[in-house]
C-alpha cells in the first residue's frame, strides 16, 4: 500500500492497537495531525503543554500496562517533552514519543523551530531516531513500540522530519523485527536459580526486597505467592507499593529514605537479601557501606546493568522477574516457611518498637490524617498518583495501596508537575476507578493548565492539594540541615485555588476540618468534575522517619514519642 | 587489576547514523573517560569496530561494558585481556636533522621514514602504545616539528 509518511504513523498506531494518544500540534507535526483529524480509530487529547502531554501518557502507560504514546511537534514542542521523556526513562516507563522536525532540506541550518532533539532525547531516553526515509518508518515504529515494551521498558523517541511525513511509500506493517543487537535475556540461568533456593534456604534471617520491576513485569500476583509460600518477610521500595497489599502480614512496609523504621531495620539485620526488579538507589540504600552489611545478596533483574553497578551481588539473576519468580515457585518445597519464624517476631517487634505514626497535635489538619482518610473512604477504588515531595512521601507511607499499578508516581526524576497530568492519563486507562491525585501548593502550580484538558475531555481527576503554604520537601531540609534558614520555601502568596478551578470549569473547595474535607471528598466523587480540594494543613509538619542523605539506614530521625495515633 | 588501570574494549556496533555519538555520550554522561578511541568500518559487513582505551576500577570497567550492552545498536563488546594492540604515530623532523639515526630508531619500533619533501621527512612508526611513547621520547631531540598520534586497535590472542 503506497501511502503518506503521515497516513504511516496513524496506520502504525492503529495496528499496535493504541486507542489514546496524547499530544500538541504545531508546524513540524501538522502532515500527522491532518491524518489524526481524518480517522476515528484512537482517540487524541490535547493537554495544554508538551510536558504534560509526555506525563500523561506515562500515567496511562503506568496504570495500563500498555506503551504510552505522545505525539509533539519540532523545536519548543520538543523541548517542553524532555522533562517527560527523562521522567519515562528513570522510571522505566515503555512510551513512543513521536516528534515533527524541521525538512530534512533545512536541518542544519538553523531553521524556525530547529533542534537537534534525537542530540538531546539520547542520554533520556532508551533509544531514538531521526527517520529520514518514509520507507522506513513502518520498520522504525515497529522497532519503537518493541523496542519500549521489551526487556527493561523505557522511552523510544522517534524524530521525523516534515517533508518525511509528505512522502510516499510503501507501508507494511506484517513485518518481522529482526534486531541482532537487541535480544534481551528474559529467562533466568536454571542452575543459578537452584542456587539462589539453597541460600534461601540456609538464610536465617532472609528479607525480599521488591522494586518497581515486579510491576513493569506484571509479576506482582507471582510475588505475591513466592512471599506467602515462604513465609519470609517483605520490604517495598517507593516504586513496588501495591506489589503486596499494605494488610500482608509480610509486608514490613517501605524501606528507604522515608522507609518505616521496621523496613530499615529489617534490612539492616537480614542475612540474605532477595533483590527482585530494585536497583538499589541511593535514596533506598543509604550509605553504600553500611546497606546490608551482613548479608549475601540475590539480585534478580531484566537489567544485566543494574546488577552489581552499586552493591556487589553473590546470586545475579538477568531474567524476567516472572519468569524467575515461576521458577523460583516451582522448587518452593526445598523451603521451610516455618523457619523464619523467629526472625518475623523480630520485625513484628521492631514495627510495635516505632510503628509509623503522626502525631495529632496541631490545630489545623494533619496531611497524613488527609491521605489515611482517603484510604478509608476509597480504598481500592481510587488509583492514586502523586506530585513530588513532603504529600508524595506521606502517600507512599499512609495510603492502603492494595493492588499494583494503584500507584503512580514520579520516582527515579522525582518531577514536580507530573502528578496532575500523569493523573488524566491514569483516568485515561481506567476510567471506572476514581483518579486521586495528591498534591501540595508547590507541585501543584507546575501543571495547573491542565484543568482545561480534564475539563475539555472530561476527565474528573481529584487533586487533593496538601497546603501548607511551603515547598514542604525543600523546608524540612531547610529546617534540619540549614539551621532554617527557610530560602525561598515560603509559598504564602499563592492564588486562590477554588476560583482557580473553576475559572477553568472545574470546582474547588478550601478546607480545614475533618467534616468539611468528607463532605467535599464525596461531593467531588459524586459530582465527577475535575476537582481541587485546597486542604489548609500543619505548616511545619516533618516526613519522618527520615535517613538524612548519605547516612545509614539504621540511623534514623523518628517521630518523637507521645500520644500518637 | 588496581584503581584506574588502563583497559582497552573493543565494540562492535551497527555502522549507522549517531552510533559514535551513542558511545561517546555514554562515557561523558556517566563520567567514563576515554583516553583514545578508534572507528572504522569492518570489511563487507555492515558492523564498525570502535576501539575505545579507558582507565577504572573493576567495578567501573564492568559497569562500562554492561552499559555498552544496553545501547541498541551494539552488536558486542570485548573487553580484552590477552591482546595484540598497535598504535601509529607520524611525525615531521626538519631535513637538516640526522636521517640516518632518525631512520635506524623507526626502524626499532616498527617503521620507516614514509615521505620527504624539500625541508621535512615523515616517518612512521606502529607499536604498542607504551613502546610509541618510548619512540617519543627518544626522538625529542631531533627537534620534531609535528607528532600526530592514532588511537589504539587491538585483537585479542
Amino acid at each position: 500500500m503506497q501511502i503518506s509518511g503521515a497516513q504511516m504513523v496513524i496506520e502504525a498506531l492503529i495496528a499496535e492497537g493504541v486507542d489514546t494518544v496524547f499530544g500538541y500540534p504545531g508546524g513540524a507535526i501538522m502532515n500527522v495531525y491532518d491524518e489524526i483529524y481524518k480517522q476515528d480509530k484512537f482517540h487524541h487529547i490535547l493537554n495544554r503543554h508538551e510536558q504534560a502531554a509526555v506525563h500523561a501518557a506515562e500515567g496511562y502507560a503506568k496504570a495500563s500496562g500498555k506503551v504510552g504514546v505522545a505525539m509533539i511537534t519540532s523545536g519548543p514542542g520538543f523541548t517542553n517533552a524532555v522533562t517527560g521523556l527523562a521522567d519515562a526513562y528513570m522510571d522505566s516507563v515503555p512510551l513512543v514519543v513521536i516528534s515533527g522536525q524541521v525538512p530534512m532540506s533545512l536541518i542544519g541550518t538553523d531553521a524556525f523551530q530547529e533542534i537537534d532533539a534525537v542530540g538531546i532525547s539520547r542520554s533520556c531516553t532508551k533509544h531514538n531516531y531521526l527517520v529520514t526515509d518514509a520507507a522506513d518508518l513502518p520498520r522504525v515504529l515497529k522497532e519503537a513500540f518493541y523496542i519500549a515494551a521489551s526487556g527493561r521498558p523505557g522511552p523510544v523517541h522517534v524524530d521525523i522530519p516534515k517533508d518525511v511525513t509528505a512522502q510516499i511509500a510503501e507501508f507494511n506493517y506484517d513485518i518481522e523485527i529482526n534486531l541482532e543487537t537487541y535480544k534481551p535475556h528474559v529467562k533466568g540461568n536454571p542452575r543459578q536459580i537452584k542456587k539462589v533456593i539453597e541460600a534461601i534456604a540456609n538464610a536465617k534471617r532472609p528479607v525480599f526486597y521488591l522494586g518497581g520491576g515486579i510491576i513493569n513485569a506484571n509479576a506482582a500476583y507471582e510475588v505475591r505467592d513466592l512471599v506467602h509460600k515462604t513465609g519470609i518477610p517483605a520490604v517495598e521500595t517507593f516504586m513496588a507499593r501495591g506489589v503486596l497489599s499494605y494488610d500482608d502480614a509480610l509486608l514490613v512496609g517501605m524501606l528507604g529514605m522515608h522507609g518505616s523504621y521496621a523496613a530499615n531495620m529489617a534490612v539492616s539485620e537480614t542475612d540474605l537479601i532477595i533483590a527482585l526488579g530494585a536497583r538499589f538507589d541511593d535514596r533506598v540504600t543509604g550509605k553504600l557501606s553500611e546497606f546490608a552489611k551482613n548479608a549475601g545478596v540475590i539480585h534478580v533483574d531484566i537489567d544485566p546493568a543494574s546488577i552489581s553497578k552499586l552493591v556487589n551481588t553473590d546470586y545475579p539473576i538477568v531474567g524476567d522477574v516472572k519468569n524467575v519468580v515461576l521458577d523460583m515457585l516451582a522448587q518452593i518445597d526445598k523451603i521451610d516457611a516455618e523457619k523464619y519464624e523467629s526472625w518475623r517476631e523480630t520485625i513484628n517487634n521492631f514495627n510495635e518498637l516505632h510503628p509509623l505514626a503522626y502525631h495529632e497535635d496541631s490545630d489545623r489538619l494533619k496531611p497524613q490524617w488527609v491521605i489515611q482518610r482517603v484510604g478509608e473512604i476509597l480504598g481500592d477504588d481510587a488509583n492514586i498518583s502523586t506530585d513530588v515531595g513532603q504529600h508524595q512521601m506521606w502517600t507512599a507511607q499512609f495510603y492502603p495501596f492494595s493492588r499494583p499499578r494503584q500507584f503512580i508516581s514520579s520516582g527515579g526524576l522525582g518531577t514536580m508537575g507530573f502528578g496532575f497530568p500523569a493523573a488524566l492519563g491514569v483516568k485515561a486507562a481506567s476510567p471506572d476507578k476514581v483518579s486521586i491525585n495528591f498534591t501540595g501548593d508547590g507541585s501543584i502550580l507546575m501543571n495547573c493548565q491542565e484543568l482545561m484538558t480534564a475539563v475539555e475531555k472530561k476527565l474528573p481527576v481529584i487533586n487533593i492539594i496538601l497546603n501548607n503554604n511551603f515547598l514542604g520537601m525543600v523546608r524540612q531540609w531547610q529546617t534540619l540541615f540549614y539551621d532554617k534558614r527557610h530560602s525561598e520555601t515560603d509559598l504564602s502568596v499563592q492564588p486562590d485555588f477554588v476560583k482557580l478551578s473553576e475559572a477553568f470549569g472545574g470546582i474547588g473547595y478550601r478546607v480545614k476540618t475533618k467534616e468539611e474535607f468528607d463532605a467535599a471528598l464525596k461531593d467531588a466523587v459524586e459530582k465527577g468534575v475535575v476537582t481541587f480540594i485546597e486542604v489548609i494543613v500543619e505548616r511545619f509538619e516533618n516526613v519522618l522517619p527520615m535517613v538524612p542523605a548519605g547516612g545509614s539506614l539504621f540511623n534514623m530521625m523518628l517521630l518523637e514519642k507521645k500520644e500518637s495515633k | 587489576m588496581g584503581e584506574n588501570a588502563r583497559r582497552v574494549i573493543s565494540v562492535i556496533v551497527v555502522n549507522e547514523a549517531s552510533v559514535l555519538s551513542r558511545v561517546t555520550d555514554l562515557f561523558s554522561g556517566r563520567g567514563y573517560n576515554i583516553t583514545s578511541l578508534t572507528v572504522a568500518p569492518i570489511p563487507d559487513s555492515k558492523y564498525s569496530r570502535l576501539t575505545i582505551a579507558t582507565s577504572g576500577s573493576v567495578r567501573v570497567i564492568e559497569q562500562i561494558t554492561k552499559q555498552l550492552h544496553k545501547l541498541i545498536p551494539v552488536l558486542r563488546v570485548y573487553e580484552h585481556e590477552d591482546m595484540v594492540e598497535k598504535e601509529m604515530a607520524l611525525v615531521k623532523f626538519p631535513i637538516s636533522e640526522n636521517l640516518s639515526d632518525i631512520n635506524a630508531l623507526c626502524e626499532a619500533y616498527n617503521g620507516k621514514i614514509v615521505n620527504v619533501s624539500e625541508s621535512v621527512v615523515i616517518t612512521m612508526v606502529a607499536d604498542e602504545p607504551k613502546r610509541v611513547d618510548n619512540y617519543l621520547n627518544a626522538i625529542k631531540r631531533y627537534n620534531p616539528k609535528e607528532i600526530v598520534r592514532s588511537g589504539a586497535v587491538a585483537l585479542e590472542r
